[in-house]
């Protein structure tokens, strides 16, 4: 298994067996240090992407050591010193580094006890913690700050030790606000955008007019000021001391270069085709099958969906300072995983992943996979040019919307069969798409946009799936957790990538979520059953069936009345079918387009570190749905993408907005589940029920615009 | 030289004639709270007060504000003494990134300053030029109104 899943998944190594990310970076003096003023600092290598991680992470480092909140420093991730968490995707990170901060914390609170305990001879049992200071009956007896030279993280992780007990927790479970949050409101430097580097340089870079396309000749020609080229095949940069020249002498370049183009785009307009044709040639294979004992079938129905290509469209575009320094560069990335580019960037460089110093700053808001690692090796390769200078890159947002990595076009076929009864008894489904990630560190080659643009170039090969252990790709959420007796889900991902793709919040569960949810919808009007009603009988977990009743309670479904142009749908999943628990109720309104005016949602992601940050990315997660929903689709010629630009890729902006409820229910005792994509597959589920409840058409394909649900309205005639 | 008053002070900067005003904010001036998001006008990100009135830093020569007053997300408050949108915004938790708080701050100043009352219709209308992709506008929608509430209670204008 390749290095940035391993990490997600420590196999059985013979060590015993410590929680998320520390099992494999073991020593606690990786995860936290003790200072004798009076301060702690944590060291997660997971990363802040606008998620409000860093919050959580330290409302459990608090909890555990008991100590105050505004004790706690974050260390942002870089290489070499933080541990190794791969990436901070998949809705994985207070899994992961939650569970290894907590028991590492856990086991320096141990640690510290033992010794005050024994330097005073007053039991461990005895001493309790106030803000980080030991006290034994006759009072003061020590603190951590006292005991912080002492070195005594220097050591690994105990597996016994014993993180506090659900009912002792106070600082967990609580919304305390976002540590970023200041900073954010009051425009200070946070953002790797915002990076000044003593003598630092700007670039901008030059793209070819195509997917594929040669640079075969630059004009000579003056630049402004200071400018220079920096070329290295088909690799083609501008730097310069100011940003004004940099953007002017790229608009030069590009105006002087002249470019072999070739077309190597499928046609948008049969992009459904172009999926099956492709996948003629794909790698098929198996998700998930079984074939219980079930009655014969009284009817089946086939229905198959689509979506278009889907774009990050992150607000800020990317963004990167290198510096070159004799044979080692260091770079400022807002990259989600800093050992991964660092690997990437090795492998271009054909040198030494220790030669990197990868040190993360936060961007923009992140939702998987954008240019945050790309325009990071190629700061590293125009910085190459002048050697000790710091060079800090910015994309346009013309690049950001057209060369960012992409979430694949995606088709579903789906058959669904019922007995006599109306019940769901046989399940059959096929889906084509490209991989999900392309990230870098995982293969031999790497994938940076600019690896394949060089005078030596990389190959590009296609993306692939993360395994279904790790949610999978393609195929996730693609098995419903109905009960169905008999199942048989393949996917086969496409082996040819004329648009680069990689991994969006949700990955395949966008298309999944929706396919299934619509489909349920079908049979349970075939059933003549509630929606409601039709997946509580299928259902046979409790947290499952909790979140809908909750949902169906908030937004009043049983007495819904029907209203001319308007409509109600329910979307469920558990995302991945191991995490978190959403459920999502739309009201929509059917005028010139649809608009999605109200959303309720109900959630349980297990024990909650912080309910407010839960709820928010709840609420963000089905506010992009719902943009997903309704407008969103790359669009592009045979040969680039053309939508470049927001007025050709909108997303959703405040008119359009629905008003958002979300209610959780909180499981202490139970383990804690990432909320970050949990409501987006359900937001577009319940969004196309409405759609059906306000005008009788089923949404065969993504955005739900007048054309698409005009097209399906002309399928069902 | 181009000489303007930033956030009530005078400044004077030597940019050439084709730098935009987020330019020279983020550049010479030094400052961070204005944020390049597309350079198009269509996103809001670099939005700072000209004269009192939303205006596009992205697209604006900085020769275009000669003699004239900008005021930015940091001429609004400061931590010690914070406009009440920058209180209402953490008394909410209206964000996620933040990258697009910059630019919503200043139009939502702008709109209180004209509308010391708005309801929620006006403030998307005011907002509608802002993306935020976190989906944070709900929150952001809220917090302005209970700036609005502070602000008449106390009287102040914007």
């Amino acid at each position: 298994m390749s290095k940035g899943f391993g990490a997600m998944l420590p196999g059985e190594d013979g060590r015993p067996r410590l929680p998320g990310s520390l099992h494999l970076n073991r020593r606690l003096s990786q995860w936290l240090a003790i200072h004798a003023d009076g301060r702690v600092t944590i060291k997660p290598g997971k990363v802040e992407l606008g998620q409000g991680i860093l919050t959580a992470l330290s409302q459990i480092a608090a909890e555990e050591l008991d100590v105050s909140l505004s004790r706690i420093q974050v260390q942002t991730a870089a290489t070499p010193d933080s541990p190794d968490e791969a990436v901070t995707s998949g809705s994985l990170s207070v899994q992961h580094s939650g569970s290894a901060l907590r028991h590492a914390c856990a086991d320096a609170r141990r640690i510290f006890l033992s010794v005050v305990s024994q330097r005073t001879g007053v039991p461990v049992d005895s001493i309790r913690i106030v803000d980080g200071s030991f006290f034994g009956p006759q009072g003061e007896i020590g603190s951590y700050w006292s005991l912080a030279d002492a070195e005594l993280l220097e050591t690994e992780a105990s597996p016994d030790a014993q993180p506090k007990l659900p009912s002792a927790r106070r600082l967990t479970g609580t919304s305390v606000p976002r540590l970023d949050l200041p900073d954010k409101v009051f425009g200070a430097a946070r953002y790797v955008h915002d990076l000044r580097l003593p003598g630092m340089l700007h670039a901008r870079m030059v793209r070819p007019p195509a997917r594929r396309a040669t640079l075969t000749a630059l004009r000579e020609g003056p630049l402004p000021g200071d400018a220079r080229a920096v070329r290295d095949g088909n690799f083609l940069a501008a730097l310069a001391s100011t940003e004004w020249d940099a953007e002017a002498a790229a608009a030069r370049l590009a105006a002087r270069a002249e470019w072999q183009a070739e077309d190597s785009l499928p046609e948008q307009s049969v992009l459904a085709a172009w999926l099956r044709e492709a996948a003629s040639r794909g790698k098929h294979s198996v998700v998930q099958e079984r074939s219980n004992p079930a009655p014969a079938a009284a009817r089946t129905i086939k229905r198959s969906f689509t979506r278009p290509y889907l774009a990050h469209a992150s607000i800020g575009p990317s963004c990167a300072v290198a510096r070159w320094q004799g044979e080692t560069v260091e770079v400022w990335t807002h990259s989600q995983g800093p050992y991964n580019l660092r690997a990437d960037i090795a492998k271009t460089l054909r040198c030494a992943p220790e030669r990197i110093i990868v040190r993360h700053m936060e961007g923009a808001g992140c939702y998987g996979h954008n240019g945050a690692d790309d325009v990071a090796l190629e700061a590293v390769l125009i910085a190459r040019a002048v050697p000790g200078t710091p060079v800090r890159l910015l994309w346009s947002r013309a690049e950001e919307l057209g060369w960012s990595p992409f979430s694949s076009a995606m088709l579903v076929d789906v058959e669904a069969d019922l007995d006599a009864q109306g019940n769901l008894i046989g399940w059959r489904s096929h889906i084509i798409s490209n991989g999900h990630s392309s990230r870098p560190g995982r293969g031999k080659d790497p994938t940076l946009l600019a690896a394949s643009m060089l005078a030596d170039p990389f190959p590009v090969h296609p993306s692939i799936n993360p395994p279904m252990a790790a949610g999978g790709g393609a195929p996730r959420n693609a098995v419903p957790l109905y009960r169905i007796p008999a199942l048989h889900v393949a996917t086969t991902r496409l082996l040819e990538m004329p648009i680069r793709t990689s991994a969006l919040r949700g990955l395949g569960a966008t298309l999944n979520v929706w396919s299934i949810e619509s489909v349920m919808d079908e049979l349970a009007a075939m059933a003549g059953a509630d929606p409601l009603d039709y997946r509580l009988r299928h259902l046979d977990d409790p947290r499952a069936a909790d979140v809908l009743h909750k949902v169906a309670a908030m937004a009043g479904w049983r007495n819904r009345t029907k209203q001319e142009g308007r409509g109600m749908g329910l979307g469920f999943a558990r995302y991945k079918n191991t995490g978190a628990y959403a459920a999502v109720i739309a009201e929509i309104e059917a005028a010139e387009r649809i608009f999605c005016r109200r959303l309720w949602i109900a959630g349980d992601v297990g024990e909650v570190v912080n309910p407010d940050g839960v709820m928010n990315q709840f609420e963000g997660g089905a506010i992009h749905g719902t943009s997903v929903a309704l407008l969103e689709q790359v669009r592009f010629d045979r040969r680039t993408v053309t939508s470049d630009h927001w007025e050709a890729y909108p997303i959703l902006r405040f008119s359009e907005v629905p008003q958002v409820q979300v209610e959780l229910i909180t499981r202490p005792e139970v383990p804690f589940l990432g909320a970050g994509e949990a409501t987006m597959g359900p937001a577009i589920a319940a969004i196309a029920a409405a759609i059906h409840d306000a005008l009788g058409v089923r949404p065969r394909a993504l955005p739900f615009t007048p054309e698409n649900i005009a097209a399906a309205m002309d399928a069902e005639a | 030289m181009v000489a303007f008053t930033l956030n009530g002070d005078p400044v004077a900067v030597d940019v050439p004639d084709d730098a935009t005003l987020l330019q020279a904010l983020r550049g010479p001036l030094g400052l961070s709270g204005p944020r390049f998001g597309c350079g198009t006008e269509q996103c809001g990100s670099c939005m700072v007060l000209l004269d009192g009135k939303p205006a596009y830093a992205c697209t604006l020569a900085a020769a275009a504000v000669a003699g004239r007053q900008v005021v930015t997300v940091e001429g609004l408050g400061t931590p010690e003494s914070p406009h009440p949108l920058q209180s209402a915004f953490l008394a909410e938790q209206a964000g996620q990134c933040g990258y697009c708080l910059s630019g919503i701050l200043i139009s939502a100043a702008a709109l209180l300053a004209a509308n010391p009352d708005p309801d929620e219709a006006a403030i998307r209308r005011a907002l509608d030029p802002h993306l935020c992709r976190c989906g944070s506008h709900n929150r952001i929608i809220r917090a302005v109104r209970r700036a609005a509430r502070q602000m008449q209670g106390q009287g102040r204008a914007a």
